[in-house]
Order: C-alpha cells, then sequence, then structure tokens
C-alpha cells in the first residue's frame, strides 16, 4: 500500500480501512484555532496518516504541551487518550507514559515556543534517551496563544506583525534534534500534504525517536510580508531533497540503494522507506552530511525538506534499560513484590 | 587529675575524621560491634557538603536503654582530623576523654586541664607495619577500632565475626583486618591501663530481634515492595541514595528468572521538572511511579504537582528534607518543607502528606504512599529528612503481609466499560469525591478521554464555566476528607497521671521525643502525646487537641509549620498551642524539648534554680 494510490477513490471518508474504520474515526473534535492555520493541515494529516497505517485508533497515546499547537492533539483521534500537559515539558510526561507501556504508539505535539524556548531542555533529552515516539513541532516562529511574541525558530532580521525586528539567532530544530540523537528527523510545511503524509507514516512507524519539525504559518501573527515562516515565503523557499514513499512490507530488508534516484531504508519492522531522491548528493545516513546540508540550506535561505536524517535500526529507550517485554503497567504484586521470604534473609543480614 | 565520666552502656563517642579516608566503614564496624553486644546504638553522620580532604563526624550514641534521639554532647572524642582538632576538644564534657593520635609530641595549650587524655601513637605504629600508602590510611582506621575496644570492653570476638561476614570467601582481607585490629589491641595492653577509661560497655540483651538499616535504602524497598516500576530522579543530598538503593534492590529483586530483563524502569533524569513529568506520565499510563528529591528539587517541581492535583493523577514523591530555604544546608536535617509540600503548587492546592519516623515507617510508609496515591489519584508526598534518611538506625524488622494487594484505585477495565458501566472521568459515582480513570488504550471505542490542567466537566470536557468550575473545587475538597479517614491515623501515648497537657509531633523528632517523655515524668510533668503521621489530620488530632488545655507542638522548623497547618484545618484557638521549635540542623535532642518544655511551665524561677 502506498500513499500514492489512495486519493483517486471516491468517498475516501466513508471508506474502511484494514482496521475497519473509516477516516472519520481518526476525527477529533471541532477545531477552535483560526481558520486557515497551518496546525489544522497538521492535524489532518496525523488523521490521514493513521487511517492509512490502518492504526487501531485508542492504541495510540496523544500528548502536548501548552499552545494552539498544543491544542490540536483534540482535534484528531478523538478515540485516543490525550494529555496536554504543562507548557514545555511534554517530553518527560510522554517518556514516563512510554516506560509504563512499551505496547501504545506515541505521539507528541509541540509549538516553537513550548519545545524550542521553555521546553529546550526537555526536547534535547528526550531526544538523546531515543524514546519511542514521533513528536510534532508545529513551527510557525511565534508564541501564537500568547498573541504574537516572537519564538526562537524566528528567524534573524524577520519582521513580525507589528514591525519588530528579530535580532536573535534562531534556533534550528532539525540541526538540534540530529545533534541530540534523535534517529529519524525530517522537515515538511504544513501545506504539503503529498510530503507530510508519507513522512508521518514512517516517522510512527521508526521504532525510536522521530522527529518533524512541519513549518505552520500562523494566520493571525505570522503570515505577512517580512515573516519566514508565510505560506508564502516557505512555497517559494522550499528545497525539498527527498520525497518518501512508505511502503509496508515484511518482505526483504535492504538498505542498498535502488536503481535510479530512489533510495530505500528498511525499519525495525520491516516496512520500506522509498526516498525519491530530489537531491542526488543528499544521504540521509550521514549525520556529518545532513547537518552540513541543512546549514548550507540556511545560509541560501532555502528551507530544505523531507527526511534529513535516519538510523534505521537504533535502540529505542526500553532497549537501553532493558525492560521486559511485557508493558510495566501489566505487572501485578507476584511480579514485582518479593515477599516476606526475601525480607527474613535481608532482615538477618542487617542484625 | 580532671575528673572522670562513669558511665556504662550510656555515653557519646565521636570519632572526627577527614572524608574520604576509608573512616565511615570503620566507624560503622565500631557501632555494630557494641550492637552485637546486645546494646543499642544510634549513629549520626555529620558531614558538611564536600567530596574529599574535608571534615566529616561520626557521632554514636550508646544507650542501653534504647533512646536511639541524638543526646547531644560528646564523652569520647576519637579526634582523627587535625583541621578540626580545636573545635573537637573543646566539645567534650569536662571529665570527658580525648583518644588521639601521640605519634608527634603536642604542645600543652592543644589539651584542656578538665579532660583526660588517651594518646595512642596510631601513625607510628601504622608506618612500622605497613608500606603502601593507602593500607597505611585504612589500616590506621582499623587500629584505633581495636584500641577502642580494650579501652571500652568491647568483645574483639565481636569485631572479628563482622569482619568474617564483611569478607566472606576473601580470607586474605579477613586476616589482615584482623591483624589491623589486633595491633591496635596489643598496643593498649601493654602501654596503657585501661580501666583509666571508665566509659564501658557491657553485654546486655536490648537489641532483640531489630535490625540497623538506612532510611533511604528501607524508603526504597518499601516501594519495590509497593509495586513501583518506574522511579525518575534527579540528584540532590541528601535523596540520592534512596535512587540508588532502589536500583541495588531492583538489581536484586527485579529481574526476570529466564530472560534476565528489568521489570522497573528508572531514568536520571536532566531535573527535577522532567524527573516529576515522567512520574506523572508513568502514573498516568497506569504503572506505579516515584521520584525521590529534596526542598530545591519540590520547587521545580510544583508546577507539575499542582496538574497531577488538578488533573488527578497518582504521583508518589519522596522529600528527603534537608535544611532550606534555596541550597540553605545541604548536609544538615530539618523538617521545614511542610507547608511547601502541603500547598504546593498555584491556586487552591492541598495535598497528602505521610511522616515516617524512622527506617521501618519508611519502609512501610514507602508502600502505602503507591497505595494511597492510587487511591485518590493524587500526589502524595513521603516526608523523611536527612536524619532518618543517611542514618543507620535501629528499628523493628520488615514485615509483609503475604496476603496483602496493591490498591489501584479506582480503574475502569475494558470489561467494564464493554459492560456499559457509565464512564464519566470527573465523576463522583461513590459520593466520595474520588472517580473513575482508565488507562490509555484500554477499549476500543469507550473510556477514552482528554486530560488536561484546565477547568473541565465531568466527563474532562473542557469548560471555562463558573458552576462547572467550582464543582469540580469542591469534590477535590470532598476527596480530600475521604483522605482524612484512609491515611495512616496518628499514635497516642497517654501519660500515666490524667492531664490537660499535651505534645504533638512527627518524623525523625519520634526518639527524642520518647525519650524527653521519660525526662519529663521523672520530673513529674505529665504530658499525653500525639504522633502525627499523615496530614491531612484525622479526627484523632482534632479529638486530642480538644480535648488538651496546652497543646506543645515539637518542630524542627523556624515557623511551626505543621501548627500552621493544624490551626488552619482545625480552627483551633491559636492560644493553647505552643512551638517548641529546633532549627538548627542538627537533629532535635530530648534535652532540647525536655528544657524547653521546663522552661514553658515554670519560666524564670526554674531557670535560675538551675
Ligand atoms: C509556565 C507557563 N508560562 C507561560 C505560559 C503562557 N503560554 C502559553 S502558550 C505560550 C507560547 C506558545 O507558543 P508555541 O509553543 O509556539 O505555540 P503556538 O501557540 O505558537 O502554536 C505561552 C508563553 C504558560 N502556559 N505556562
Ligand atoms: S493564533 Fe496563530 S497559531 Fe494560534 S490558532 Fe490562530 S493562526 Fe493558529
Ligand atoms: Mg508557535
Amino acid at each position: 500500500m502506498t500513499y500514492i494510490a489512495k486519493p483517486k477513490l471516491h468517498h475516501p471518508t466513508l471508506l474502511k480501512n484494514k482496521a475497519g474504520y473509516t477516516r472519520r474515526d481518526y476525527d477529533g473534535a471541532i477545531s477552535t484555532l483560526c481558520a486557515g492555520c497551518g496546525h489544522d493541515s497538521i492535524s489532518a494529516t496525523i488523521v490521514q496518516a493513521c487511517f492509512e497505517l490502518d492504526i487501531l485508533p485508542h492504541r495510540v497515546a496523544k500528548l502536548s504541551g501548552i499552545g494552539c499547537s498544543s491544542k490540536a492533539p483534540t482535534y484528531f483521534l478523538g478515540g485516543s487518550h490525550g494529555f496536554n500537559t504543562v507548557h514545555g515539558r511534554m517530553p518527560s510526561v510522554m517518556t514516563g507514559a512510554n516506560l509504563a507501556n512499551r505496547d501504545l504508539i506515541y505521539l507528541g505535539v509541540s509549538g516553537d515556543g513550548d519545545s524550542a524556548s521553555i521546553g529546550f531542555g526537555q526536547f534535547a533529552h528526550v531526544m538523546r534517551r531515543g524514546v519511542n515516539m514521533t513528536y510534532i513541532v508545529m513551527n510557525n516562529g511565534v508564541y501564537g496563544l500568547t498573541k504574537g511574541q516572537f519564538s526562537a525558530t524566528a528567524d534573524r532580521g524577520s519582521v513580525s506583525k507589528k514591525g519588530v525586528a528579530n535580532s536573535d539567532s534562531s534556533i534550528d530544530m532539525v540541526s538540534v534534534a540530529i545533534l541530540m540523537g534523535a534517529t529519524f528527523v525530517g522537515r515538511s510545511f504544513s501545506g504539503d500534504k503529498q510530503q507530510l503524509v508519507p513522512l508521518i507514516k514512517a516517522a510512527i512507524q521508526h521504532r525510536g525517536a522521530a522527529f518533524l519539525d512541519v513549518i505552520s504559518p500562523c494566520v493571525a501573527f505570522n503570515n505577512h510580508p517580512g515573516s519566514t515562516k508565510s505560506y508564502d515565503y516557505v512555497r517559494e523557499h522550499n528545497e525539498a531533497v527527498n520525497r518518501v514513499d512508505f511502503i509496508e512490507s515484511r518482505a526483504e530488508i535492504t538498505t542498498q540503494y535502488a536503481p535510479g534516484n530512489l533510495q530505500e531504508v528498511a525499519q525495525h519492522d520491516g516496512s520500506i522507506l522509498r526516498l525519491r531522491k530530489l537531491d542526488e548528493a543528499y544521504d540521509p545516513s550521514n549525520k556529518g552530511d545532513a547537518l552540513n546540508r541543512v546549514q548550507q540550506a540556511e545560509a541560501a535561505g532555502e528551507v530544505l525538506t523531507g527526511l534529513l536524517y535516519v538510523e534505521p535500526m537504533p535502540n529505542d529507550l526500553h532497549a537501553n534499560l532493558n525492560t521486559i517485554d511485557a508493558p510495566l503497567n501489566t505487572l501485578e504484586a507476584k511480579d514485582l513484590c518479593p515477599g516476606q521470604s526475601a525480607l527474613d534473609k535481608l532482615n538477618a543480614s542487617l542484625r | 587529675m580532671p575528673k572522670a565520666i562513669e558511665a556504662v552502656n550510656d555515653f557519646v563517642v565521636k570519632f572526627a575524621n577527614v572524608n574520604g579516608s576509608g573512616s565511615a566503614s570503620a566507624n560503622e564496624l565500631f557501632a555494630r560491634s557494641i550492637l552485637r553486644m546486645g546494646v543499642p546504638v544510634s549513629p549520626r553522620n555529620i558531614f558538611p557538603s564536600n567530596i574529599q580532604g574535608l571534615p566529616t563526624w561520626y557521632e554514636v550514641r550508646v544507650t542501653e536503654k534504647g533512646y536511639l534521639g541524638r543526646r547531644g554532647g560528646v564523652d569520647l572524642m576519637v579526634a582523627m582530623n587535625p583541621q578540626t582538632w580545636a573545635e573537637d576538644v573543646k566539645e567534650i564534657e569536662p571529665g570527658g576523654y580525648l583518644f588521639y593520635d601521640s605519634t608527634k609530641p603536642m604542645p600543652q595549650s592543644a589539651f584542656r586541664p578538665d579532660i583526660n587524655l588517651v594518646g595512642v601513637p596510631l601513625t607510628a605504629i601504622t608506618n612500622a607495619t605497613y608500606t603502601d600508602a593507602r593500607q597505611r590510611q585504612l589500616f590506621k582506621n582499623i587500629i584505633y577500632v581495636g584500641a577502642l575496644s580494650v579501652l571500652l570492653d568491647i568483645d574483639p570476638k565481636e569485631i572479628t565475626r563482622l569482619f568474617g561476614e564483611q569478607f566472606k570467601g576473601k580470607e586474605k582481607l579477613l586476616d589482615s583486618n584482623v591483624k589491623a585490629m589486633n595491633l591496635g589491641r596489643d598496643w593498649v595492653l601493654r602501654h596503657l591501663d585501661p580501666t583509666e577509661v571508665k566509659l564501658k560497655v557491657r553485654r546486655a540483651d536490648n537489641v532483640g530481634d531489630r535490625i540497623f538499616v538506612e532510611g533511604n535504602s528501607a524508603t526504597a524497598l518499601g516501594c519495590v515492595y509497593g509495586g513501583a516500576t518506574v522511579c525518575a530522579w534527579y540528584p540532590i543530598t541528601p535523596s540520592s541514595s534512596l535512587a540508588e538503593a532502589f536500583q541495588a534492590h531492583c538489581k536484586r529483586y527485579r529481574h526476570d528468572k529466564e530472560t534476565g530483563k528489568a521489570k522497573y524502569a528508572i531514568v536520571q533524569a536532566e531535573d527535577e521538572l522532567a524527573s516529576i513529568g515522567m512520574v506523572i506520565g508513568a502514573a498516568w499510563n497506569g504503572a506505579r511511579a516515584f521520584t525521590a528529591t529534596s526542598g530545591p528539587g519540590i520547587s521545580l517541581m510544583t508546577e507539575f504537582i499542582g496538574l497531577a492535583y488538578f488533573a488527578e493523577i497518582p504521583a508518589v514523591i519522596i522529600n528527603v528534607q534537608r535544611g532550606g530555604p534555596s541550597t540553605g544546608m545541604p548536609t544538615r536535617t530539618q523538617q521545614a518543607d511542610i507547608l511547601g509540600c502541603a500547598l504546593a503548587s498555584n491556586g487552591d492546592t492541598k495535598h497528602v502528606l505521610l511522616f515516617p519516623e524512622d527506617p521501618a515507617e519508611g519502609f512501610e510508609f514507602g508502600a502505602a504512599s503507591l497505595d494511597l496515591a492510587d487511591r485518590l489519584q493524587t500526589p502524595v508526598f513521603l516526608m523523611t529528612d536527612l536524619d532518618i534518611g543517611m542514618n543507620h538506625r535501629l528499628c523493628k524488622p520488615f514485615h509483609w503481609d503475604e496476603s496483602r494487594a496493591y490498591d489501584r484505585g479506582k480503574v475502569m477495565t475494558a470489561e467494564d466499560l464493554e459492560a456499559g458501566k457509565k464512564f464519566g472521568r470527573y465523576l463522583d459515582v461513590d459520593d466520595d469525591g474520588i472517580p473513575f480513570r482508565t488507562y490509555p488504550g484500554t477499549h476500543p471505542t469507550k473510556g477514552s478521554f482528554f486530560t488536561r490542567g484546565t477547568t473541565k466537566d465531568e466527563f474532562a470536557r473542557y469548560s471555562e464555566e463558573g458552576p462547572v468550575y467550582v464543582r469540580n473545587m469542591e469534590r477535590l475538597e470532598k476527596k480530600f476528607d475521604t483522605a482524612k479517614k484512609i491515611v495512616p491515623k496518628a499514635i497516642e501515648r497517654k501519660a500515666k497521671a490524667a492531664t490537660k497537657m499535651g505534645v504533638i509531633y512527627f518524623g525523625s523528632t519520634s526518639p527524642a521525643m520518647s525519650e524527653a517523655l521519660d525526662q519529663l515524668e521523672e520530673k513529674n510533668v505529665a504530658l499525653d502525646a500525639l504522633r502525627v503521621r499523615a496530614f491531612p489530620f484525622g479526627q484523632e488530632v482534632v479529638d486530642f487537641v480538644n480535648s488538651h488545655d496546652t497543646v506543645y507542638f515539637v518542630e524542627q522548623n523556624r515557623d511551626g509549620q505543621l501548627r500552621m497547618l493544624l490551626i488552619d484545618q482545625l480552627g483551633v484557638d491559636p492560644n493553647k498551642i505552643v512551638a517548641i521549635l529546633h532549627y538548627d540542623g542538627t537533629p532535635i535532642t530530648a534535652r532540647f524539648i525536655t528544657r524547653a518544655i521546663g522552661d514553658h511551665l515554670a519560666p524564670p524561677r526554674r531557670m535560675a534554680a538551675e
């Protein structure tokens, strides 16, 4: 099954996927975000991706911080448990949740204020621990919810709606994620569903810390001339290095180059990412090259998008901690409590 | 000749050492050998916030009567640290003893005329026997233990037996340690008259089946027994050894026999913001989770604590208290986070606190706090302190009732939902303020909800409406009332004579208070005593306060924090409450309590008479 085949069908919202759900079953509550907000487009792509992956909605846990972006989980996957945590601290809550039950799918949604400012520390550490998750930053370069202050991802020199120029250097979230040890890092644009849906699907299938920086214009505070996160700006400066086709395959596992401009990457579960390389020189499996290209694009005033870095078979946090296969939250007293006989021995050694 | 303090099984020995010199294990050996003779001891580590080359002290109270609080005063100083010599010598009681290394001659001015000198040329003995520098350092400690064993009549067979247990299978180490002990013993036997030291240990039978254990280790064990599977922490004195002990216990008890895999997850977080976040995430997802920290960590956690209170997520927070405010006295003890924890976070928040008195209760409450957090779906603070946490304390042996099941609280299962049970995440179905919850992933179509720190209705739907908000806040208050009925009850010790005076105390004050009550009784002061073990206070605390005309509140903080909570919760007349406050960072003593209560009862005249 590939993404390409899907949209041609009629009434896609009424068709059932292999899990027996229609696309509508992945919807959430009606959005209260501004009409045209990029975050809503991203929510729609999440719905699409989960539908296409035949995910059972209740097996997803969606967590977020605080912000317009962090409200988004209310507007998709209504059948999932959700958790709006505190501003910037979703990564730690997600880490704990993941420790408790390794069998759910963890989807973290955050904003650029949430992840690049107040939560920058937690962002870094959740990546380096390799928590098995998909972490999406809906990146609009401003604090939407508190009405338009610059965020730390706003480019130096970009101008706010009120006409103030940002003088601080910006934080590039994909570079940070790669440096911190995320094992799947991509960037995309809320207005580019074709690129984003397969990226989200691949990120969900990735068994490790997957990070997606999705530029998501704020129509209320950051969509004017002078902004580098507006629809127009990103459309003009988007430089895609590859297009991902996501193939759910349990058959062959290869990592070698396919003929032509295709690169295939197999993941833990046997699924295959097929990268249609738009830039032949780009190698997403090499950390140094990836960082280099991201920096070069930035210097050239371009926004590099696509799958920027992937380590296909990483160890996740549970592998590193050597935890048992059963979710910790299913263990009972008989599994956990050593009982009185152990205490008798211990008592004897403490006299 | 100065007078010489005479005492059998009732004296204080203090060791002044250089940190990192290997003295800790020798000093513990000394304490244990006395325990093995059936005589209770109560040791305390006193250490500044430094790692190496700086002073540390180890104070051992030998107490046949079993008074495990700090006594105050020093009868025998083992002065092994030249740097602190002057202050160490000053601390000795008149008629007390100074044990020192007499290798180098000391000027008369270094001593005091009113104390007794016991010089042993430790360095000379050591250097004559050992050439390796590290060996010299380590064995010097064993040599002084050997020397002391002769002077105090400690049975060397007990020391040898302890070596045997410590170095099981390492015969070489066993032999070399016995040899070092005998070097000290032989020198004293040959050169000194041991009867000149009139502090003696005499075999008794007062230890019984009690165990000798550190509070942090015991509390961590309680978390293992209570079924904690996730521990997230950030290092801070005096709580670090709790998380480290949890790790050690889990290594021993929590690996799957077949696969070797871990039935627990421990994360050293990047800070306390993250450690509490992980605990909340894990507990939200149905695992039992805890963190261990101290005051500054609590300060960082407060936003998350408010979330857990308001969104009703279990969390166990062990606060091994130290001296505050701010970085305060990081290696000293206090009970000064009571208010900070009881009311942690913005808005109207209130939390459950438990106050263990010793390691045995640390173990019990460690497990109980996990049950309470699940039952009440709220943060539970386990309030220990440095005095309990980082010292070995004699206490009753660990016991676990095999028939005990974990109380996972009100959790709706897939079967419940399938059977059509009505689920509203914040719906008060049982009139106890406690709603049902579901774990994420339970059922394909029923029971999912959104957890948030914003206001919501009974069905977890976002709402900013006043009445909805108020209804929820009132339910939370009702839940807190439920807590009063299920937290550990206060324990009363009635005076022999009827009295209208009472005293309330809690936590690590317990051993000093027991001793003070005996002292006061001897002075014919009758006091009913109530040891509070939890907040919110149960009815028994209300009754106790109401049935006494004067109630002393003994606390180890400046502001009388528990007293403030009590006045607030019970609306009692503040005038009948008298605060007895000790907060210099040292553990409170019976001497202090007895004097303070005595002063209050008969202020000027009694003072003059003493
Ligand atoms: C501790 C704390 N400080 C400040 C706030 C106020 N606040 C709410 S959202 C927000 C910024 C959100 O920005 P971003 O994450 O970029 O989300 P956006 O609204 O732009 O999607 C701030 C500062 C808060 N909720 N908590
Ligand atoms: S303020 Fe901006 S970010 Fe927030 S909902 Fe509106 S458009 Fe979206
Ligand atoms: Mg933003």
